[in-house]
């Protein structure tokens, strides 16, 4: 996969279809302040399938460090950014 | 089969459409539920969602029991925490490398390794013991991959206190210990992450931030694997591989390339590749898998192929051939019917994903795997796919496909005689029916748990239950063996019951279906009838539990001369047979115990 294709806008795309599948729940809306609290079933066992299908979509690599840090929508957003970019 | 739970796994795919999945497979009918509990040496949760996939795929519904992060002995060794409640049916030891606590120190002599791989061994040791003093029931307990770090470089598999050595030391131990206690099956997770590759296995972020011993992109793979065991234990392996012929089985179109054309034999990469598949199908055969071959070609172009002299098949080497311009939907079905099994015992294999796709939607039952057009690729999707697994290669089993040989030379002797009985009186058969001894246990139990068809309750049991029943005296176990002058057909029924007021209340009567109309069960109910009696019982009770597969048992009852009784609370109906005198026997045309 090419790490550069991907716009903001794809991005975003990407993951609410991630979490739509995750989640198994297909009108999810995201927004970038949305949080974990914010979304039924995303739990810790579903927020290891959401990095590990991000990764996987994306051909990133998340440190423990990077991780650890994400603390809504928006967070994980520009972390895939600054990745591709 | 589910698509995505079919070979090749996609690991990724799984992981993300998981709860979708579940939500479909849970919504079928039919689940019969499974009390599993998982011990884990690390985190189980992903394992545990995983497993309950592929476990609801093969119509198991896991109720489940895990045991606390990192408390697989506490849970076996204080069962009062909740275990001994829970009363499982199936424990799952989820442990790894990461679980050895007692790894050699570089001056310990070949005596203290010795002592350590001991030790290490009884600890596990003691928790089959008690799980099988407890609960009678199989354990799928993993062996050990191989350890992440090797500090002393190649040596660490040589050195007596290298710790690669010391895995494989452990690991034979367990592979020892399998094989001499019935309830206990390997999970190999040494062979399992090699295959996934030790470096992606060990994954040290999600080993630190979720306590996982292994990356997650495994987990399903793993999942896959406990539930191929799992469904060897309850009989549901598949036993017939059925094969395309062109591109499958050689390269290029026999009908057009001709015998000099096809891709098979040395000299070029791809031929050399189609006869390593040939042998690897050819090995599959010997170890008790029948082969048929399912081809778009006509009959006699197709069998010509296998006169090529580098072919490693022959035609002799199927026990179904159908090679027609028939859709193979059909043709599947009309080797299932040939064949007398089940659709759900068959493995289809094509090149072609057309054929792939028709046979999935026509037949849902026959497992499909994704075998893509590339032939060296075709053995690890066929291995991947877990279809054949084992839990133990019986004589039985290698001698499947000349049983059903054997079963085309009756049936074309059949033609030649003027009525059923004549013919089977020229079969010359012979049968031995006999309690169960110790030596018959691993096939009686093999067969009861396998047989759909004749089998009149359809009901299950562990080798811990069928070795507890031979050895009670308020019980009667029979196996029934029948030789006949095409060859011997090794145990083929177990009929037999617990002894309760005054009557033999029958719980297990079923037969292989490569003997059907052979008169066995007349034979079968005669020599119940003489152990009942020989105990002082009056009557034989029986009960016909009705499944979807088991009607040609429906009527067995009542056409032997049992009478119906009043229904009570357990599922089926019940049928009563007088023994008070001597009944005229059965059987008419088999010499039994003679």
């Amino acid at each position: 996969m090419t790490t550069t294709a991907f716009s903001t806008a794809d991005i975003a795309a990407r993951l609410t279809d991630i979490f739509r599948d995750v989640l198994d729940h297909a009108s999810l809306v995201l927004t970038r302040e949305t949080t974990a609290a914010d979304v039924e079933d995303w739990d810790s066992l579903a927020q290891i399938s959401l990095l590990v299908a991000i990764e996987k979509e994306f051909g990133v690599h998340f440190t423990l460090a990077e991780t650890k840090q994400l603390a809504n929508v928006g967070d994980m957003l520009d972390l895939v950014a600054n990745k591709l970019g | 089969m589910n698509r995505l739970l079919t070979a090749p796994i996609d690991a990724h795919a799984l992981l993300r459409k998981k709860r979708a999945l579940r939500r479909e497979l849970s919504a079928r009918d039919g689940l019969v539920d499974k009390r599993v509990a998982i011990l884990g040496g690390s985190t189980t949760a992903e394992l545990k969602d995983m497993l309950e996939l592929f476990l609801l795929d093969a119509g198991i519904r896991p109720v489940y029991h895990e045991s606390g992060y990192q408390r697989f002995a506490e849970d076996v060794l204080f069962p009062e925490t909740g275990l001994r409640d829970f009363a499982p049916e199936l424990v799952v030891i989820h442990t790894s490398s990461l679980n050895i606590s007692r790894w050699p120190g570089f001056d310990d002599s070949a005596d203290e390794v010795h002592a350590r791989v001991q030790a290490e061994f009884e600890r596990f040791e003691v928790l089959w013991q008690r799980i099988e003093a407890d609960y009678g029931c199989p354990v799928i307990q993993n062996n050990f991959e191989l350890p992440q770090f090797r500090a002393t470089g190649n040596l660490d598999a040589y050195a007596p206190t290298g710790r690669t050595r010391f895995v494989a030391l452990l690991n034979e131990r367990f592979a020892t210990a399998a094989r001499e206690r019935a309830h206990l099956h390997l999970n190999d997770i040494h062979t399992l992450s090699a295959r996934f590759g030790l470096d992606r296995w060990y994954d040290l972020p999600a080993r630190h931030a979720y306590k996982y011993a292994m990356s997650v992109a495994a987990i399903p793979h793993l999942a896959h694997s406990i539930a191929s065991i799992v469904r060897a234990l309850l009989g549901q392996s598949r036993k017939c591989l059925v094969l395309d012929l062109d591109n499958t089985l050689w390269g290029g179109v026999i009908g057009d390339d001709g015998l000099g054309g096809i891709q098979i034999g040395q000299g070029n990469p791809v031929a050399e590749a189609y006869t390593e598949f040939q042998h690897y199908v050819l090995l599959l055969k010997q170890r008790g898998v029948i082969l048929a071959v399912c081809s778009k070609n006509d009959e006699a172009v197709a069998r010509e192929a296998f006169s090529h002299p580098d072919s490693v098949l022959a035609v002799s080497d199927f026990s179904a051939f159908v090679a027609n311009w028939e859709p193979k939907d059909r043709n599947i079905a009309l080797i299932a019917q040939r064949l007398n099994i089940g659709l759900d015992a068959l493995v289809f294999v094509d090149d072609n994903p057309a054929e792939r796709d028709i046979v999935r939607a026509q037949l849902p039952e026959v497992c499909v795997p994704e075998l893509g057009s590339d032939v060296v690729r075709y053995i690890d999707i066929i291995e991947q796919s877990g279809a054949f697994e084992s839990t133990g290669i019986s004589a039985d089993d290698t001698q499947r496909s000349s049983f059903y040989a054997g079963n085309r030379a009756r049936a074309e002797n059949q033609s030649r005689y003027a009525g059923h009985d004549e013919f089977l009186r020229s079969l010359q058969m012979r049968a031995e029916v006999q309690p169960v001894s110790p030596l018959y246990l691993d096939r009686v139990t093999q067969l009861i748990n396998k047989t759909n068809q004749f089998n009149l309750t359809t009901r299950r049991c562990t080798l811990a239950e069928t070795t507890a029943a031979a050895a009670d005296p308020g019980q009667v176990l029979l196996y029934g063996r029948l030789v006949d002058t095409f060859g011997d057909n090794g145990v083929v029924s177990v009929a037999g019951g617990r002894c309760e007021g005054g009557a033999l209340h029958i719980e297990l009567w079923l037969m292989s279906c490569r003997v059907l109309k052979r008169g066995m069960e007349a034979a079968m109910l005669d020599e119940l009838v003489r152990h009942a009696r020989a105990k002082g019982l009056r009557a034989l009770v029986g009960r016909h539990v009705s499944t979807v597969k088991n009607g040609m048992v429906a009527r067995l009852l009542p056409d032997f001369g049992f009478e119906p009784l009043p229904a009570d609370d357990s599922p089926g109906t019940r049928w009563r047979l007088d023994i008070t005198n001597e009944p005229v026997p059965r059987n008419t045309l088999i010499e039994v115990n003679q």
